[in-house]
């Protein structure tokens, strides 16, 4: 595909001027943009950008919610050959220092006061930061500092030096070549400073194009942009498809109204990680709980006959007439109605990747006619490289290689991967990248995982992650962490869990409850408490947990390779795991180093066999001061199972 | 956070040599001047010889024990209770009662201790029945506006509606209520209907804001976020304000000018710090040693 982003505008904009390429909703009104007027607000920002100093193959910052103005701002300085850096809107201010240093970027534009206050902070840290350009003024009229200003002024700038050299633009834009570096990713890394992800236009605008062919994506569809835009899934989705489709992008009021734009968009194309399916299950199940016994038998009977039939429907299967007709009658009274209060009536293709999906938990949104598939990728391989086709859906696996895709498997089961969509390389790390990418072109995934038999990539864990249990009952049994943790996230009261096992002589677990659905579930039996840390300790709770974690060893019983990865002991930790704590990444995975050595009381409390430990912990509020939380926790016993032997 | 950016902003405005006070707001001429007022109940003397004035843009904090009679102040100022003896000036003008509905007219809005939101309808009804007061056309005309928004003569209330809508819908999004526009208002948490409260009395276009206990009853960070919508509210619209409140270190932070009441009395006026260091004022809040 020899196109650059910009080029890919122009085409649109020349194709549907008046068509809408984006809405934004302000004021409680969607306000739209079409194609047209996109170019021309790029133009005006380009040339603005180029006034101000930007120059070909530099780095320009972008902090901010999904805003139709920022997403211009990035085709602005595609179109004059500078590399657009989206950072998380909801990283700290110390975050930013990394990745700005390393970028060494001098201009950037971010949405609001709360990312000003931010840029300003760090100047010091970051002396070559000249300008800051900002989206919305509110709260930002008595701001003085020296090269802040608001992106309207950059825009009458722009047109003022658009006037005055006409051409400009179109001969920049021209100049840009497929080959060129477009965008840098920050990967949220698990250790040590994050790493640049380079990509060229070739690679992300290949990567698009080829899963806009797998779903037949066209200008007819509609997406909700609602996840931060500095991942690189997010971009990929509303911004290289929405170039290459010409699909209308939206974007919500604020990240409140999320549920409530859903229902009013209605996307045809929806992407979201486990854990945003996952809440919309959970709050579903709390209001059915809540509901009169008439809609709650009805739920119940239907969900009963969706389970039953609904994923073999999906997937095209034969299913019998008597069943057909029920399961019609099913969605008229419930599936449709609870589809529309999702925003999922007139969902054509949804995918969820990113972490593994609970079973139970994928076949529900299939069993409810939504078409939920999974895709396989990374930050490094422009996101798409397996992916589910339709009627061949699965939850354990992540789907076939897709177009232009080749995979292997390295000797220690290591996925390797070769497409057009590869990343250039770690910005200024040459040694990062000699660790991924080989002298054969193939990229190093670091998950482990093998092919089945329908030629289905199948992941278990992180290589490094797969570990060995030491010593006691099991020695030398495999461990993979995550393949525990995600069977307890399975469980709606359960938001988050780390396993711990790796040269030990037994697993034991650290739980964060799900907040929102053990709460509901206390207030329905009367029990009383005053908060996250309250509720957490409760003995009642805990008897929750454990129930939860019997039924979790009871199921690994049954691989008997897995067997002696049953959990031994657990405890119920007193905080959520935050990421502003460090202890979850950004794209909110755990990170078990990390917590292993902030909570190590605790896990040496789990393997001495206590009945109970104090714990004191530092804690940073979303306005950046701190505090500390304490606790004393209890830690429980759990009951394991003899490994079943499966009969042949 | 907010008063500490004004502050970075006032402080390199000095580095500079310019003038320092650039960033800050200017405080105008007395808007609102109470003179010798006195309340009583019968017997009960709720008010004794209260005087103190209001300048324009600025927080104006009354404070004092339970029972000081400062929601009594309040009910005096935009005519709930008929004082007595004494008189209230506003803009010039002087008054011996004030009457609720003239008040309003003038600019001078409240919100309540015990929240007065229309609980069963949504958040944008209620901000909408603040604007009653600007509403220009008939009976007639808002009856029918939705079945003849096209003709012209009739279509005038459909046209004044969108005005009030797009009015509410700046205060909704400046007091991030986005999700809620919908939602009746009842069945928001607490916190919220607050915010909500303190929306309807913006919808009228105040130029002064009475607040009667704007963060009771709420946690640590509801207080910060109502903190920063009333000075953002006194900063960006210019509104005065008056606010009686119970947190001292909220009341210590926002109001420019504090006025002290105990048993009905006046016993302390002036900036945080003179107050803060007034015996009288300690000794209400600590009591005595006999």
């Amino acid at each position: 595909m020899d196109t650059t982003f910009p080029r890919q505008l122009k085409r649109q904009a020349a194709r549907y001027p008046n068509r809408p390429a984006m809405r934004e909703k302000a004021y409680g009104i969607w306000q739209t943009t079409s194609w047209g007027e996109m170019l021309r607000l790029v133009r005006s920002l380009a040339c603005g950008l180029h006034e101000a100093g930007l120059r070909r193959g530099e780095h320009l910052v972008v902090i901010g919610a999904n805003r139709p103005r920022l997403y211009a701002t990035m085709l602005a300085a595609q179109s004059l050959g500078a590399i657009a850096v989206p950072l998380y809107q909801d990283a700290v201010a110390g975050e930013c220092v990394f990745p700005i240093n390393n970028a060494e970027v001098r201009l950037c534009v971010v949405e609001d006061q709360e990312q000003v206050d931010k840029m300003l902070e760090i100047r010091g840290q970051c002396p070559q930061l000249e300008r800051i350009w900002y989206d919305d003024a509110r709260g930002l009229r008595n701001y003085e500092q020296a090269g802040l200003q608001s992106l309207d002024a950059l825009v009458v700038a722009g047109e003022a030096f658009d006037r005055a050299h006409p051409g400009f633009f179109d001969e920049q834009v021209e100049q840009g070549q497929p080959d060129d570096v477009a965008a840098m990713f920050f990967t949220s890394g698990t250790t040590g400073n994050p790493k640049g992800v380079v990509h060229l236009h070739r690679g992300l605008l290949d990567r698009a194009g080829a899963g806009a062919r797998f779903d037949k994506l066209g200008p007819g569809d509609e997406v909700l942009a609602y996840l931060p835009p500095a991942w690189i899934g997010q971009n990929i989705f509303s911004y290289a498809q929405w170039l290459v489709s010409g699909y209308v992008v939206n974007c919500p009021e604020s990240s409140a109204t999320v549920s409530i734009d859903m229902k009013e968009v209605g996307p045809t194309y929806y992407f979201a990680p486990p854990r945003v399916f996952e809440g919309l299950l959970t709050s579903v199940m709390i209001r059915m709980e809540d509901a009169g016994a008439l809609k709650r038998w009805l739920f119940h009977s239907a969900m009963g006959l969706a389970r039953r039939v609904g994923p073999d429907l999906m997937d095209g299967k034969p299913v019998g007439a008597w069943d057909r007709l029920k399961y019609r009658l099913g969605d008229w009274l419930v599936y449709g109605p609870l589809r529309n209060n999702l925003g999922l009536s007139r969902v054509r293709v949804a995918y969820t990747a990113g972490e593994a999906i609970g079973p139970d938990l994928f076949s529900f949104y299939r069993s409810i006619g939504v078409n939920l598939k999974q895709l396989y990728g990374s930050t490094e391989t422009a996101v798409f490289v397996c992916l589910q086709p339709d009627h061949e859906a699965r939850a354990d696996t992540v789907g076939v290689p897709c177009e232009g895709v080749q995979i292997k498997l390295s000797e220690t089961g290591e996925i390797l991967v070769r497409s057009p969509g590869l990343l250039k390389e770690y910005h200024k790390n040459p040694q990062a990248t000699a660790e991924v990418l080989d002298a054969e072109g193939w990229y190093h995934t670091s998950d482990a995982g093998f092919i089945d038999a329908a030629g289905h990539l199948k992941i278990i864990d992180r290589v490094k992650d797969v570990g060995r249990l030491s010593g006691g009952a099991h020695d030398g049994a495999m461990f993979a962490p995550k393949y525990v943790e995600n069977k307890l996230k399975f469980f709606s009261h359960i938001k988050e869990a780390v396993a711990f096992g790796d040269g030990r002589d037994r697993v034991c677990v650290m739980v964060n409850i799900d907040f929102e659905a053990v709460g509901n579930w206390a207030e329905r039996r009367n029990l009383p408490y005053t908060g996250y840390t309250d509720l957490a300790a409760k003995p009642e709770v805990y008897e929750l947990i454990a129930q939860c974690v019997e039924q979790v060893n009871a199921d690994l019983s049954r691989d008997e390779r897995l067997a002696g990865s049953q959990i031994s002991r657990f405890l119920v930790l007193h905080k959520e795991l935050d990421a502003d704590d460090g202890e979850l990444t950004r794209t909110n995975k755990v990170r078990r180093g990390f917590i292993g050595e902030k909570y190590q009381a605790l896990v040496e409390a789990l393997y001495a066999g206590k009945r109970e430990q104090f714990i004191q912990t530092q804690v940073k509020f979303e306005d950046g001061r701190t505090g500390s939380v304490s606790a004393t926790l209890q830690i429980r016993d759990a009951k394991t199972f003899a490994p079943v032997k499966e009969a042949a | 956070m907010r008063q500490i950016d004004m502050d970075q902003t006032g402080e390199s405005g000095s580095a500079g040599g310019a003038a320092a006070s650039a960033g800050a707001k200017k405080i105008g001429e007395v808007i609102l001047d109470v003179k010798n007022i006195s309340l009583r109940f019968g017997g009960v003397k709720a008010l004794t010889d209260i005087s103190f004035d209001v300048r324009e843009h600025e927080v104006r904090a009354i404070i004092g024990p339970n029972g000081a009679g400062k929601s009594s102040m309040l009910n005096c100022i935009n005519g709930v209770y008929q004082p007595q003896e004494g008189s209230i000036s506003f803009r010039g003008q002087t008054f011996r009662h004030m009457n609720s509905r003239q008040v309003a007219e003038m600019g001078i809005a409240r919100t309540f201790q015990n929240l007065a939101l229309f609980k069963g309808m949504s958040v944008i009804d209620n901000l909408m029945s603040g604007r009653n007061l600007r509403v220009k056309s008939g009976l007639l005309a808002q009856a029918f506006r939705h079945p003849f928004a096209g003709l012209k003569w009739l279509g005038s209330a459909q046209q004044e509606e969108e005005q009030h809508r797009a009015f509410v819908e700046n205060i909704i999004d400046f007091l991030e209520i986005q999700a809620y526009r919908k939602t009746p208002v009842g069945t928001l948490p607490y916190g919220l209907q607050k915010r909500v409260d303190l929306g309807r009395a913006l919808a009228m276009q105040p130029q002064v804001l009475l607040l009667d206990e704007p963060m009771a009853g709420m946690n640590l960070e509801e207080k910060q976020d109502m903190s920063r919508f009333i000075l953002d509210v006194n900063d960006e619209f210019g509104t005065t304000i008056v606010l009686i409140e119970h947190d001292m270190g909220v009341v210590m932070d926002i109001s420019d000018r504090v006025v002290v009441l105990d048993y009905g009395k006046k016993i302390g006026d002036g900036t945080p710090e003179e107050v803060r260091g007034n015996e009288e004022v300690i000794r209400a809040y600590l009591g005595t040693s006999h």
